[in-house]
């Protein structure tokens, strides 16, 4: 295989790390593009405990209980994304083996896994003023008492399609985007942060 | 901007979600034996109703799951949602209208 | 400032200590941080500050807030001149710029007042009456129309302003900060509901800012009001927006709000250039509680459009709130008590009040003692007959109303004066009720329409005036109890504490239907009864629609216009209601009630904008090699979203000439090209062969693992929908392809039959168009290339044949090698990782040099394409296109028992000989280039019409064939090759010979 510096994210062309170099301190929100990760997108019968067992197995994680959560820790989780549908997140470079690990484990199932991890671009927003950046695109109600940490959900996000999961306090939220989009939406992301003391991150 | 409670998801804009067709309206099994007068109307002629409408929408902004929505072509009121595969519910009848 | 000669020395909500400079119609004038243009203006002495709509006739300030029809202006200048803006809603600041609208030369001496000396060719219906006949004529007749009917102008330049838009969610959306607005906020915001409080004035307070009366909570009303508003902005989760305008109620409770961010600011001022101008808030609230006031009706009389005509509780605000003197000497006008009220409060700002002027025969009351006892003349039974003075009331004239109303008698009476102040009694606010399609139900009690039954899914409940209630005591009452409800609704369970109790107030008088206001002469003469002031319609216009059968209130709406300007009938709905039903016998009721739609006032396009303009109007998708593209001089064509490099010009080319190079490359070298944004889809399930084979018109069950196969998918309706590639990876595993346009189509086609209708078979799929990046590869000499680049890739045509795919490592990258081709070269499509597409194209480029490797574009591609024939979905078909039609019999299969479009395949008309069939086309003269979409015919005629055949479909110039090539959809066409056909277009006809569709072997 090539060098991994022959790698490009989907936003390097953007330059970050030399604007984030010049970044300041306690922004509103700070913006960054996330690294590559392994996304595997699995389909399944969320009422057959085999299936459920099969994924256990192959990933060490059990599939998330309720609709619209987010289950598991750091690299290795998995995002509901419908009621047959998940994804389950690894660190970059785990795809194929990911992938390998579930179909073994949902053989004689009907079952599928699907590498995705290519086709997302990951953006992330943290800080105070996050909320208020995503309520000019998002018309779901970001709310702490009704969407918090450990939450996702496949919506709308300025003209995009995106998966939004918090993942922290902050608040911290990471945006998945279908690479082609990532321009777009980062750009727009960008103009709005500009109100709310933007800060880039690398 | 109505909002539409998606099965699995829960409620959302309906921006969120595409219109797909109305319900409840089978693939003929015997397309071969039927006239092209009947095919026409079973592929091109749908109803319009003034009132309780049994259709198909898409969540496209979120789980990409088709789904039945009984809805008040007047009103906008949805009076179910139900998944594929289901009968039509008499919403009339439970809702007392 | 002391040349503002109608400002009161003391009082009003005005900061005396900032004086702000400003200017209407070229001339200075000075006002007070917390006027309005209109209180300005007044305060300074002005009273004409228009012309109408129709008439041109004069006009001045009728109204004090969102309902003004006459006071409509011109603010700002170059591009930030915004008409039609109601000065008494327009705050001052300094340096502001306005202008009136409407008038030629002057506003005192305005030529298009002459129509109103033809007033008699300008009835209801005129426009419909005059302006239809003959047919044809319309349209000139609509350019002058316009011309003549224009008020404000528009900017002419780009809105140099930004604007910002947003979402928001809250339990309790309170509409109004009046009394009842308040309570309701208080109560919810206090059990802890998430609160959003919008007005659309300045300051909160609504009708208690120009209250002088009230004692709430044992403080005088606007220091109620202050410790309310401290308390509500303390509070985590309640949210105040003043200078919010609710404008619009949609289904399942979504209100648009729009916040006027800057628009009290100088453009010049330090903060104006930090905010958006204005910010459009979408909210969707649990609950909505409407607490949006009542607007005062004027009464229609004659002539009661001077200026210095005015609503009387206008004129009220204007002197309490304000510290402005509407007039000097003020004659007022009733049927009811509030007025009273208001010419006392102007008594004690020391306006003389010779007269009231009581519609009523026999009025009592507290108020009616008071205003007796303060010296006015209360003339009840009385009417006001006449108005003198043209630019500026100099007068009115009194008579004796007789006993039904129907008529004045006795002597007159004049009585000098430069205001009339007039009241007909108040209208709840029922806009955003009516708006959520609530239904209204009349009230005689008040002689008004109030909030009556909901729309299941909305929910919103109406408060204080809003509900018909006018006692403050009650409207604070009445706002608590939806407050808390509210907040109890939404699971709150904080204490909402108790209501605000206001001090007593007189109890109000009935009221006296008068709907038409008598005067000596018979109506229509000698002056005008004005209904709806903005698009001048009068009494007169609603008694000829009677006349002339008119008995809905939605024909009477639109053959007098009534209602329809952007006042929306604030003022003149009910007026115009009553009064027909008035003259047809009936209750107001059964005449209707007016459909109130969004928005209550205008608002900008901007808003609803926000940043989605220019560059953020739609999406650019980017492909992974995009900002090679652009680096190499790449014009982009949009294919939906996407942006595809469409040539690559090199220094000096035209288009065409880098098109030309690009295609003969690729015949006679190597050309690359990014086809990332084909759509694809990984299909996997033990039934995904049968599911191929319902959905591809030909057999599927046969292809071997790792080859690919050429499929075409139909409607169901037989007409194609979509045609790619797709493989099979594995026994239950295929990779299918889509063009790119037909990406998110085919893929909610595809799961809509699998979720819909095959339930029970096992088929997943999932959209793999952005995993892979495809890079293109072709020519005659890509194998070579292809040696170089991927040394382990079996490239003999044995091992990788046409049609078969392979895993191999490309350029140092794990690759899948697809060898398909859209040009009829040898191809391999390379499909890598998007992170590495970047690295695999600049290898290929490094490797392909001594070739002479050439990147193509879109055009090139599709010139390729069409010297062999193939068709691209979407150019040669329109969705009325049968695979038979193009000549591709061949795809589909005889011997499946069904697949998606088999049964229409079989129609009648799907067998139809003069069907349009797809040709080639070449032109006589090879140099000419057809244009796509001309139209063909088969005998040409002198001039249209001609029976036109067909239409080409795709025409370019062929550098291979060294001549133009055409494609073209025929009727009969493949029966026809050999014939001469003709393209008349651009004045010349084109001449050209059908053939078969291909042009290159
Ligand atoms: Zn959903």
């Amino acid at each position: 295989m090539v060098e991994t510096y022959q790698r490009r994210t989907a936003l390097a062309h953007l330059g970050l790390v030399g604007r984030a170099a010049a970044g300041k301190g306690g922004a509103g929100v700070v913006m960054s593009e996330a690294g590559h990760r392994t996304i595997i997108n699995i389909r399944g019968n969320a009422q057959d405990p085999a299936f459920a067992a099969a994924v256990k197995s192959a990933t060490g994680v059990d599939l998330p209980a309720k609709a619209n959560t987010v289950a598991g820790t750091g690299a290795r989780q998995i995002l509901w994304l419908g009621p047959n549908e998940w994804w389950v997140t690894g660190a970059d470079g785990e795809a194929d083996a990911l992938v390998e690990a579930l179909r073994g484990a949902f053989t004689g199932q009907h079952a599928t896994a699907c590498d995705v991890s290519e086709s997302r671009a990951v953006l992330s927003l943290k800080g105070p003023k996050t909320r208020e950046v995503l309520a000019r695109g998002v018309s779901l109600d970001l709310h702490p008492k009704v969407f918090g940490i450990g939450q996702c959900a496949q919506t709308g996000l300025s003209r995009c399609n995106v998966l939004l999961h918090q993942v922290g306090e902050g608040p911290h939220f990471e945006i998945y985007v279908l690479k082609s989009f990532s321009d777009y939406l980062w750009r727009w992301l960008e103009q709005i942060a500009g109100d709310f003391d933007l800060g880039i991150e690398a | 901007m109505l909002v539409i409670p998606c099965p699995y998801c829960g409620p959302r804009d309906e921006h969120e979600f595409s219109y797909a067709r109305e319900g409840h309206i089978a693939r003929p099994t015997n397309a071969e034996q039927i006239s092209d007068a009947d095919w026409a109307q079973d592929l091109f002629m749908r109803k319009n109703p003034k009132g309780v409408h049994y259709e198909r929408w898409m969540h496209a902004k979120g789980c990409r799951r088709y789904f039945n929505v009984a809805r008040d072509t007047v009103t906008h009121e949805i009076y179910a949602v139900y998944e594929m595969g289901q009968p039509a519910p008499d919403v009339k009848k439970e809702s007392g209208r | 400032m002391s040349n503002q000669a109608n400002r009161l020395g003391t009082g009003g909500r005005i900061d005396r200590s900032k004086p702000l400079r400003f200017t209407f119609d070229g001339k200075s004038y000075y006002g007070y941080q917390g006027d309005t243009l209109a209180s300005a203006l007044l305060a300074n002495g002005v009273v004409l500050v228009g012309r109408s709509f129709k008439y041109h006739r004069p006009r001045g300030i009728l109204s004090a807030g969102a309902e003004e029809p006459n006071a409509l202006i011109q603010l700002g200048t170059g591009n930030r001149t915004e008409p039609n803006l109601r000065a008494t809603q327009i705050e001052l600041y300094d340096g502001l710029v306005a202008e009136s609208q409407n008038r030629w030369p002057s506003l005192a001496n305005d030529m298009g007042a002459v129509n109103s000396l033809f007033h008699r060719l300008f009835p209801s219906g005129f426009y419909y009456k005059t302006f239809m006949w003959p047919k044809s004529f319309w349209m000139k007749y609509e350019l002058i129309i316009r011309r003549m009917a224009g008020l404000g102008k528009s900017p002419t330049e780009p809105d140099p302003d930004r604007y910002d838009k947003l979402y928001a969610h809250c339990d309790a959306l309170v509409v109004g900060s009046g009394p009842a607005g308040l309570a309701a906020a208080l109560a919810a915001g206090r059990a802890g509901a998430r609160v959003i409080l919008v007005d659309e004035q300045q300051e909160f307070g609504g009708s208690l800012l120009h209250d002088r009366q009230a004692v709430i909570d044992g403080k005088p009303a606007a220091d109620w009001v202050a410790s309310a508003v401290a308390e509500l902005a303390a509070m985590p989760e309640v949210t105040l927006l003043p200078r919010t305008v609710a404008f619009a109620y949609y289904d399942h409770n979504a209100v648009s709000c729009m916040e006027r961010v800057t628009d009290h600011l100088a453009p010049n001022s330090p903060d104006f250039a930090k905010q958006p101008r204005q910010r459009l808030w979408r909210i969707r609230a649990k609950d909505i509680i409407l607490a949006t006031g009542a607007i005062e009706r004027p009464l229609v009389y004659l002539d009661n459009d001077r200026p210095g005509c005015m609503l009387a509780s206008a004129a009220q605000t204007f002197v309490n709130r304000y510290g402005a003197m509407p007039g000097k000497r003020a004659v007022v006008m009733t049927n009811n008590d509030s007025a009273y009220r208001a010419a006392l409060d102007l008594a004690d700002a020391g306006v003389a009040v010779p007269a009231i002027v009581d519609l009523r025969e026999d009025p009592q009351g507290e108020l009616v003692a008071a205003a007796k006892q303060r010296g006015i003349d209360v003339l009840a039974g009385h009417a006001v007959t006449r108005v003198s003075g043209k630019l500026a009331v100099s007068g009115v004239e009194v008579m004796r109303l007789s006993p039904d109303a129907k008529a004045v008698n006795g002597p007159a009476r004049s009585i000098s004066c430069d205001l009339v102040m007039s009241s007909s009694g108040w209208q709840p606010t029922v806009h955003l009720f009516s708006q959520s399609r609530g239904k209204l139900r009349w009230e005689p009690g008040i002689l008004a329409f109030v909030p009556d039954k909901q729309l299941p899914g909305q929910n919103s409940h109406s408060v204080g005036a809003a509900a018909g209630i006018f006692n403050t005591d009650a409207c604070l009452a009445d706002g608590h109890a939806a407050g808390a409800m509210a907040a109890n609704a939404a699971g709150c369970t904080g204490s909402s504490g108790d209501a605000p109790t206001a001090s007593s107030e007189p109890a109000a008088g009935d009221l006296r239907a008068v709907w038409y206001v008598p005067s000596s002469a018979p109506v229509g003469r000698q002056g005008k009864h004005f209904i709806d002031y903005q698009n001048d319609v009068t009494a007169a216009d609603v008694m000829l629609a009677h006349r002339e059968g008119y008995r809905s209130v939605e024909h009477l709406k639109r053959y007098t216009t009534m209602g329809m300007a952007t006042d929306q009938g604030k003022t003149s709905n009910v007026n115009a209601l009553a009064l027909m039903a008035e003259l047809r016998g009936v209750s107001v009721p059964e005449v209707g009630t007016t459909t109130f739609r969004p928005p209550y006032t205008p608002v900008t396009i901007g808003a609803f904008s926000g940043i989605d303009k220019g560059d953020f109007l739609d999406p650019i998708r980017k492909t992974p090699l995009h900002s090679w593209h652009e680096q190499h001089g790449a014009p982009f064509e949009t294919v939906g979203q996407w942006h595809r490099a469409w040539y690559y010009p090199k220094p000096g080319e035209s288009m065409h000439d880098a098109v030309n190079r690009e295609v003969k490359a690729v015949r006679t070298s190597v050309g690359i090209v990014d086809a990332s944004t084909l759509g694809k889809i990984d299909i996997q399930g033990p039934d995904a062969a049968w599911f191929l084979n319902m959905v591809y018109t030909n057999a599927w069950s046969k292809l071997e693992p790792g080859k690919c196969r050429y499929g075409l998918m139909l409607g169901e309706d037989g007409m194609v929908m979509d045609d790619g590639v797709t493989s099979r990876i594995s026994e239950n595993h295929f990779h299918m392809t889509t063009t790119t346009g037909g990406a998110a189509r085919v893929m909610a086609w595809l799961e809509d039959w699998l979720q819909c209708e095959w339930l029970d078979k096992k088929v997943y799929l999932t959209s793999v168009t952005e995993q892979w990046a495809v890079i293109g590869v072709s020519g005659p000499l890509a194998s070579k290339l292809m040696a170089e680049v991927a040394p382990e890739l079996p490239l003999d045509d044995a091992t990788f044949p046409h049609l078969s795919f392979r895993d191999g490592v490309v350029a140092g990258v794990n690759s899948r090698i697809y060898r398909i081709t859209f040009t009829g070269e040898a191809t391999y499509e390379i499909n890598v990782a998007p992170s590495y597409a970047m690295h695999v194209w600049r290898a290929l480029m490094q490797a392909g040099e001594k070739y002479g490797i050439t990147p193509y574009g879109t055009e090139a591609m599709h010139v390729l394409r069409a010297e062999k024939g193939f068709i691209i979905v979407g150019q040669e078909t329109d969705g009325t296109t049968t695979p038979q039609d193009l000549g591709m019999d061949w795809i589909v299969s005889k011997q499946k028992p069904d697949f998606l479009g088999k049964r229409s395949l079989q129609r009648s008309d799907t067998g139809r000989p003069d069907r349009k069939h797809l040709v080639g086309l070449l032109t006589d003269n090879p140099n000419e280039v057809l244009p796509e979409g001309a139209q063909i015919v088969a005998e040409l005629k002198d001039k249209p019409p001609m029976e036109m055949i067909g239409h080409v479909t795709s025409s370019y110039w062929s550098p291979n064939c060294g001549r133009s090539i055409a494609m073209a959809l025929v009727k009969n066409g493949r029966n026809r090759h050999g014939e001469t056909v003709y393209m008349p277009y651009d004045g010349k006809v084109v001449r050209a010979k059908i053939g078969a569709p291909k042009f290159l072997d």
